[in-house]
């Protein structure tokens, strides 16, 4: 027994000593060699790291069945089961490569990312506000990428052929109805949003997705951030108004409110920067706004932003019809916008997105003729001069309550859909110089459903397909807007893209109420995209075709009114984009050069026959580059803004015809623009600062190069004249203090 | 008989459980002497992290094992030069952390790990990500001094970053200097929980110091 003891022992050691060989290669599906893959025996210590050309090789002293794994970042783990005995073991494996966000292909056709995490972004939120052509003006940085088109005399993203009025804006999935301050004649007004709201801004300049609608063009949209980094007070003061603000961050960082207000009064601003127009009202601005966000213990988030702005302003330029007279446009305009919002993870990969937005317009505008004295001119025989004298109150609600559902399938497959109820209520009241008056309102009520999956076939190959059905009252038609979208990686890491899409619109409520049946207007996009992303360069080249089909034509109705009253109009637009960003050729130097080639044409509202809209440049092209000085805790931002004339024209009424002719035409200068920006932040650098201080100097057009956006004709088409901007340059001076935190480690780091 | 085989089989059972720890103690000390030279080839520290996490998952109560398995990959994360790969790498160190804070919650040296990883995340785009790990990285070194005050490795890492600060943001040799000769002292004075506990980073912070003369 002892004997057999010992004997048992011996075999034992013996056994423990022989080892085992496993050896063997390691490929993904393509065949090519896996480098780094952990190859471990499961539950011993005995394993390796296959090379650089995917072998592996290992002994191990253990004995029987067990589980060999092979694991490494980016592929699914494989797990085999090993009969170890004495013979060496060869084992080679395949592994499949993880569909993961980091290395899948970037849907990215038509679309233009501004954010700090999307991987494939093309700016950054910080560069929105350093762009120094924009102003701070959220959508005003987009007019350097290319798609935008110059356009200098009204506000809005006029986007590859397209109108102001075919891009709409979105803020966290609601649409945004008066993003900007209510038009003035021939002066561009700004966005009403502070971008510093904003985390992420996808610009798409066509073949964006099923879950926005009735934008023929453009959606540009926006997205919300979420709790702010710390608790903090901002002051700002500058040389159109002053302004402050709180935001504050729960001890447990789960929740946080904020509250600002802002007073914009232009009167320093036209001092410095003398006016063409004779300001009677200086434009005034009050705003206030407030939000609350809350983190959801399933890490979804309630977040409310509402907002209220009270503002008018009252210019006075030369009557184009005469020789003295003066024309006196005055607009006071009071808004209010309320957004809220739930985003929650409901498990099982299910998340649910609603929102809920109301928002309230109100413009009074009173236009007369006055004379030299400015004092106003009673005009008592209806001629086009008596026109001139009216008044316009326009009052309008909207609401919206939308919701989308996701569902997260394996990888990065998702299906989402919802549905969306658009509410619109607006009223005009439209008083002539004879006091008589015309009261008329449109009211819509547009329901849209939706749905769109990404799918994702393989690292390198994915799409996206939806669909749009709505269905709006005014129109009291059903459309179905298809959109598709592919995308191929190539083995270099650069990528195709491929975006179509249907999108459908509304008649403008401008060209409403009309008697006529209308549909939707109706546009095509093609797109077509090339992108290389490496190491601080971004360079892609875009073709696309648009075809708009059903654009609303225009005539005069018989109390004079210029409405919709067919939807014969038609056109089509085509162009080349390049885009290329650069922050590595130069140290600490960061550039983008952007360039459009544009060829459109199209006949809707009182157009004549297919022409290039006045809209519309053949040739765009923009440059932005910033450098940060260290040692001077300075910034300096440089655009150069190009585009080559634009047509213009006169149409004259043909009272024999019926119907518009061109009477004039012409192509306006090209247009040059340069605007420059300083940074200075005196407080960098100090350790625990009270407060954290930047100064901005910013001179748009600072060269004075002459620019012409326009011509306006007067009434028998005799006479034109040159719309230029309303001051040569504009120079901006302004403070803005943080107070209660410490910026400076964020300024290190955008500038290391 | 019968009690002379229970005496042998006890035997044999207790040698092995000792035979195990010392296989364990034994792999643990060779792996952790490999770690200073493996710097010199990202590959070999690859191999390191995949032998550590081996162990920690086969002995699946040791800390230590996932802590230096966090470390090699953390370390690896900064020989990576190409900046799309990092944020996995950085995952993986987080999810073998994570591990390790499992199974010794409130500990400084997996603290600073985190710290680590936080600066690695934040490496990738500097610009744009401070905000997010900036103040991460921070807390987690704080809470390594509170943990552990004689901890050296918090404040090694807290001059570290002070020291590649410019001096026109507060940084730079004349910030750096005291937290680093702090962090010294506490070297110099730090004695480790055993052979295999944390106790690395000494050399650099001499050579740190040396470079700010």
């Amino acid at each position: 027994m002892k004997q057999g003891l010992v004997l048992l022992f011996l075999i034992l050691g013996l056994v423990s000593n022989a080892q085992v060989k496993i050896a063997g290669k390691i490929t993904d599906n393509k065949g090519k060699p896996v480098a780094g893959v952990s190859i471990t025996l499961k539950d011993s210590y005995d394993g390796t790291t296959s090379d650089s050309l995917g072998f592996y090789s290992f002994a191990t002293s253990e004995k029987g069945r067990f589980i060999l794994e092979a694991s490494v970042i980016g592929f699914r783990p494989v797990a085999l089961e090993v009969d170890l005995a004495s013979a060496p073991i060869t084992l080679n494996i395949a592994m499949k490569e993880l569909v993961t966000e980091l290395k899948a292909v970037v849907i990215s056709a038509g679309s233009f990312v501004a954010s700090d995490k999307n991987k494939g972004a093309v700016l950054s939120a910080l560069d929105i506000v350093t762009t120094p052509s924009a102003n701070g003006d959220v959508t005003s940085a987009f007019n350097t990428l290319p798609g935008t088109q110059q356009v200098g005399e009204s506000e809005g993203l006029f986007v590859r052929g397209g109108s102001a009025t075919e891009s709409k804006i979105y803020m966290d999935g609601n649409l945004v109805n008066n993003f900007f301050y209510s038009s003035t004649p021939g002066i561009a007004t700004r966005g009403r949003f502070n971008p510093f709201l904003f985390k992420g801004t996808i610009f798409s300049s066509g073949g964006y997705s099923a879950l926005y609608g009735q934008a023929l063009s453009s959606a540009l949209i926006l997205e919300s951030k979420d709790l702010p980094e710390r608790t903090q007070a901002d002051l700002a003061i500058s040389v159109i108004g002053v302004g402050g603000g709180i935001q504050h961050l729960s001890k447990d960082k789960r929740s946080s409110w904020g509250v600002s207000y802002n007073y914009a009064n232009l009167w320093l601003g036209f001092a410095i920067n003398k006016q063409k127009q004779d300001f009677y009202q200086i434009p005034v601005y009050h705003e206030g706004d407030a939000n609350f966000r809350i983190r959801t213990k399933r890490g979804g988030f309630i977040k409310y932003y509402g907002y209220i702005s009270a503002n008018k302003t009252g210019f006075r330029s030369p009557d184009i019809d005469s020789a003295v007279l003066k024309n006196a446009f005055a607009i006071e305009n009071f808004n209010t916008y309320q957004n809220i919002n739930w985003r929650e993870n409901f498990g099982m990969g299910w998340k649910l997105t609603t929102g809920f937005s109301f928002s309230t317009n109100k413009d009074d505008i009173n236009n007369e003729l006055q004379d030299a004295d400015n004092q106003r001119q009673v005009i008592t025989s209806p001629s086009f001069f008596a026109f001139k004298n009216f008044k316009l109150s326009n009052k309008a609600q909207y609401a919206q309550v939308r919701f989308v559902l996701e569902k997260k399938l394996n990888g990065l497959n998702v299906i989402r859909f919802g549905s969306d109820y658009f509410y619109s209520r607006e009223q005009s009241t439209y008083t002539l110089y004879n006091g008589s008056r015309f009261t008329e309102s449109v009211t819509d009520n547009l329901k849209s459903v939706f749905a769109e999956a990404d799918i994702y076939i393989t690292n390198n190959l994915a799409a996206k397909a939806g669909g749009r059905v709505e269905h709006s009252q005014i129109v009291d038609k059903w459309n179905v807007a298809p959109r598709l979208s592919l995308a191929y990686k190539f083995p270099d890491n650069s990528q195709a893209s491929f975006a179509y899409g249907l999108f459908y619109q509304n008649p403008e409520r401008k060209y409403l109420p009309t008697v006529a049946a209308l549909d939707y207007s109706r546009a095509a996009h093609y797109i077509l995209q090339y992108q290389k992303l490496a190491n601080d360069r971004i360079f892609r080249v875009e073709a696309f075709y648009k075809k708009y089909t059903d654009l609303y034509k225009t005539n005069l109705s018989a109390t004079g009114r210029e409405v919709a009253v067919n939807n014969n109009g038609f056109g089509d637009a085509k162009g080349l984009e390049l885009f290329f960003r650069d922050k590595k050729t130069f140290k600490r130097v960061d550039f983008w050069i952007s360039y459009s080639y544009l060829d459109t044409k199209r006949d809707f509202l009182n157009y004549p026959k297919a022409i290039t809209p006045s809209f519309a440049a053949n040739h765009t092209a923009a440059l932005v580059v910033k450098k940060f000085v260290l040692p001077w805790k300075t910034g300096f931002n440089l655009s150069y803004n190009f585009a080559t004339g634009r047509p213009y024209y006169h149409f004259a009424y043909d009272n024999a015809l019926g119907k518009y002719i061109i009477g004039d035409a012409g192509r306006t200068i090209n247009y040059n623009s340069m605007s420059f920006s300083v940074n200075y932040l005196p407080n960098l650098g100090k350790t625990n600062p009270k407060a954290f201080i930047v100064w901005v100097l910013g001179v748009n057009n600072v060269l004075g190069q002459k620019q012409v956006f326009n011509y306006n004709y007067n009434n028998d088409g005799s006479r034109k004249e040159a719309v230029t901007p309303p001051s040569k340059r504009f120079m901006f001076i302004g403070c803005f203090i943080s107070f209660g935190i410490d910026r400076t480690q964020d300024a290190i780091n955008n500038n290391l | 008989m019968k009690k002379l085989i229970l005496i042998a089989v006890v035997t044999f059972l207790v040698t092995g459980t000792f035979a195990q720890s010392e296989k364990y103690m034994a792999s643990m000390k060779s792996n952790i002497a490999a770690i200073d030279t493996s710097f010199k080839n990202p590959a070999n520290l690859l191999d390191l992290a995949n032998k550590f996490e081996r162990i920690a998952t086969a002995e699946k109560n040791q800390w230590l094992a996932y802590y230096y398995a966090a470390l090699c990959q953390v370390n690896y994360t900064y020989m990576e030069k190409d900046k799309t790969k990092i944020d996995a790498i950085a995952d993986k160190a987080t999810e073998l952390i994570n591990k390790a804070d499992a199974l010794q919650p409130n500990n400084s040296e997996i603290s600073c790990i985190k710290s680590m990883i936080a600066s690695s995340h934040m490496m990738v785009d500097p610009m744009t990500r401070f905000m997010e790990y900036g103040p991460e990285s921070q807390s987690h070194i704080d809470a390594a001094m509170q943990q552990d005050p004689a901890n050296p490795r918090p404040e090694y890492l807290k001059g570290q970053g002070l020291k590649y600060t410019p001096e026109q943001f507060g940084g730079g040799c004349t910030t750096a200097k005291p937290v680093l000769q702090s962090s010294l002292e506490k070297y110099n004075t730090f004695v480790p929980g055993s052979d295999i506990h944390p106790n690395w980073g000494k050399q650099r912070v001499e050579m740190l110091i040396g470079e700010c003369k």
